[in-house]
């Protein structure tokens, strides 16, 4: 496993995708930080609850979790991406052909998923932090940077952004094609999954929506401090989104995966 | 780019010689039959061309042999092991399926890394069978930008990445130049002469009958001849074509000797003799005082034999398959 491992981890950075998303990661979050930071700190923004203006650390919370609660599409895409663009490019021949179990296959690019997760995971939660401390800071607002339990979901974005690659890897061997799972990921986070949770948010079944665990991992994010439905506990926000990855990624081994090549 | 190809062995290992066996694999899509009760097997030591015309179901059988497609019925075995069952498989067998499994934004001695943990290959290793196949001077160039047969010399450097003892090359020699062909010749003919097992697939008998030992020869999927080149050889009949002004006394000549002939009636003047040779025809015309305008031996070449066999049968019972010659099934030679 540890040189299907290091073959993985060279097939990624051999590459220069990583680094373009990498840099769009941290070009996009940052901005975003900077740009919530200023309107959060605006007297009397339009829209924004009370509960923000009343409680401060939420509010820097909300701006912190940035890149988990809005950026995590790059994780994912990434993910789907380690998987689809082996089939693109027709390398998943000679990755077979190296390792003839294709459930091996699938374990080692979940495994080798994990420390290029965490690396989005901390640059994109650096920035966010970077991004909207400064923010704050210019507008005389406090940054809690010393805020144990601001601190601590800081840490939760780096872990559920680590989690989201899980769900790409599992999104990316189950459809295989990578124009579609672009589209599927795109369409799903930047569309489906705010109207419907905005539609279930009187529901239950809302915290169990992927980007709600996502959410519930930081423990607070833009959706939930705008006042958009309650979220789980943060453990169960891990455990659920940890769910979805090795879901599709166990219907992918057990159909998609199988299938012929070439 | 052309060298005199050296031993592609990275350092002495002991060689036990593998055998590739194909028995009774099929395998339908849907409707189609692209491979239809195959048998045959590839000798260690020898390089094996395995023809027929496209999608006569070559690709198909490699893809089975190597685990990539699963065989409706049969088996293809590697030293008796299937492919997916052999615990390093890149150091047993190295492949080259299509020149497009490249991904164009790496080098090519990064996609060989890629693979070299799987190899257990070096870094060095990467580089050394970079410059044996050619592309030293162009390994950390993109592959976006190879042409089709540098990305051949890749994908031949990738199957000997890991040192195997077999070589399952498909179509190895399309897109390279005729320099290019010579070198692939070469580089068949010492992989073969180190014990290696070469099997090398091409629907052009005449690219590859200067490098092979054996013939496999496939048509819609099914075996149309299976033996040594020589023996191939063998199938071609002696035939002569023959042109007199004098048609009655050829018609007689004929009659009198026995002769096969493809012309017939009196007013023939020109005819094809099959089963004697020129020299023959010619004595027996000088003989019996025949006038002749002219005497050419076309005798069928390789190529026209091969053509006769992957040929369309009259019907599916019709196919004579001559049996697999000695050599081929390991009963002898």
């Amino acid at each position: 496993m540890t040189a299907l491992l290091r073959s993985e981890l060279r097939k990624f950075f051999t590459t220069r995708l990583w680094w373009i998303l990498l840099v769009s990661l941290a070009v996009y979050m940052g901005g975003t930080a900077l740009l919530l930071a200023f309107a959060f700190t605006q007297r009397g923004a339009v829209g924004l609850p009370d509960g923000l203006t009343d409680d401060p650390a939420a509010l820097v919370t909300a701006v912190y979790g940035t890149a988990s609660s809005l950026g995590y599409v790059f994780p994912v895409v990434i993910g789907a991406l380690a998987v689809t663009s082996e089939f693109r490019y027709q390398t998943i021949t000679p990755t077979y052909l190296a390792t003839p179990s294709r459930t091996r296959v699938l374990t080692a690019k979940l495994v080798s998923s994990l420390p290029l997760g965490l690396l989005y995971g901390i640059v994109g939660t650096a920035v966010s932090v970077g991004g909207g401390a400064a923010m704050l800071a210019a507008r005389g607002h406090a940054t809690f940077l010393t805020d144990a339990a601001v601190l601590e979901s800081v840490a939760r974005s780096v872990l559920a952004l680590t989690i989201w690659i899980v769900v790409g890897v599992g999104v990316g061997a189950l459809l295989r094609n990578q124009v579609v799972a672009i589209v599927v990921v795109l369409v799903y986070t930047q569309l489906l999954e705010p109207i419907v949770r905005t539609v279930l948010t009187s529901t239950p079944v809302g915290r169990f929506l992927p980007g709600a665990a996502g959410d519930a991992i930081v423990g607070n994010s833009v959706y939930s401090a705008t006042g958009l439905g309650g979220l789980l506990p943060w453990w169960s926000g891990v455990l659920v989104l940890a769910g979805y990855g090795l879901l599709a990624a166990a219907v992918a081994a057990g159909t998609t995966m199988r299938r012929d090549v070439g | 780019m052309s060298t005199a190809p050296a031993p592609a062995v990275a350092g002495p290992r002991p060689r036990t010689p593998v055998r590739l066996d194909v028995v009774g694999l099929s395998k339908r899509f849907g409707a189609v039959t692209a491979v239809d009760d195959l048998s045959f097997g590839v000798e260690p030591g020898r390089v094996t061309g395995f023809l027929g015309p496209n999608g006569s179901g070559k690709t198909t059988t490699l893809r089975m042999l190597l685990g990539l497609t699963q065989p409706t019925s049969g088996t293809a075995t590697v030293d008796g092991h299937r492919y997916a069952e052999l615990r390093r498989p890149l150091r047993v067998v190295g492949a080259s399926l299509e020149a497009s499994s490249f991904h164009p934004g790496r080098t090519a001695y990064d996609h060989l890394r890629c693979f070299a943990p799987l190899s257990g290959a070096s870094d060095a290793r990467c580089r050394e069978v970079l410059s044996y196949v050619g592309l030293g001077s162009a390994a950390r160039r993109r592959v976006g930008g190879y042409s089709l047969g540098m990305r051949q010399r890749l994908a031949l450097a990738q199957a000997l990445l890991g040192d195997p003892q077999a070589l399952v090359l498909d179509e190895p020699a399309n897109g390279l130049d005729p320099e290019g062909i010579r070198w692939l010749r070469e580089l068949l003919r010492a992989l073969a002469a180190e014990g290696r097992t070469v099997l090398v697939s091409s629907h052009l008998l005449s690219e590859v009958q200067q490098s092979v030992d054996d013939v496999v020869v496939i048509a819609h999927g099914r075996l149309r001849h299976a033996s040594s080149l020589a023996e191939l050889a063998r199938l071609s009949e002696p035939r002569v074509r023959l042109v007199t002004p004098d048609a009655a006394g050829l018609g007689a000549l004929v009659a009198e000797r026995g002769w096969q002939t493809t012309g017939s009636g009196e007013r023939v003047r020109t005819a094809e003799i099959v089963g004697v040779g020129a020299r023959e025809v010619g004595a027996a015309a000088f003989a019996a005082g025949l006038e002749l305008f002219e005497l050419t031996d076309v005798t069928e070449g390789l190529e026209d034999i091969f053509l006769r066999l992957v040929g369309d049968l009259p019907a599916a019972g019709a196919a004579s398959v001559p049996p697999p010659a000695p050599g081929l099934d390991g009963s002898g030679a």
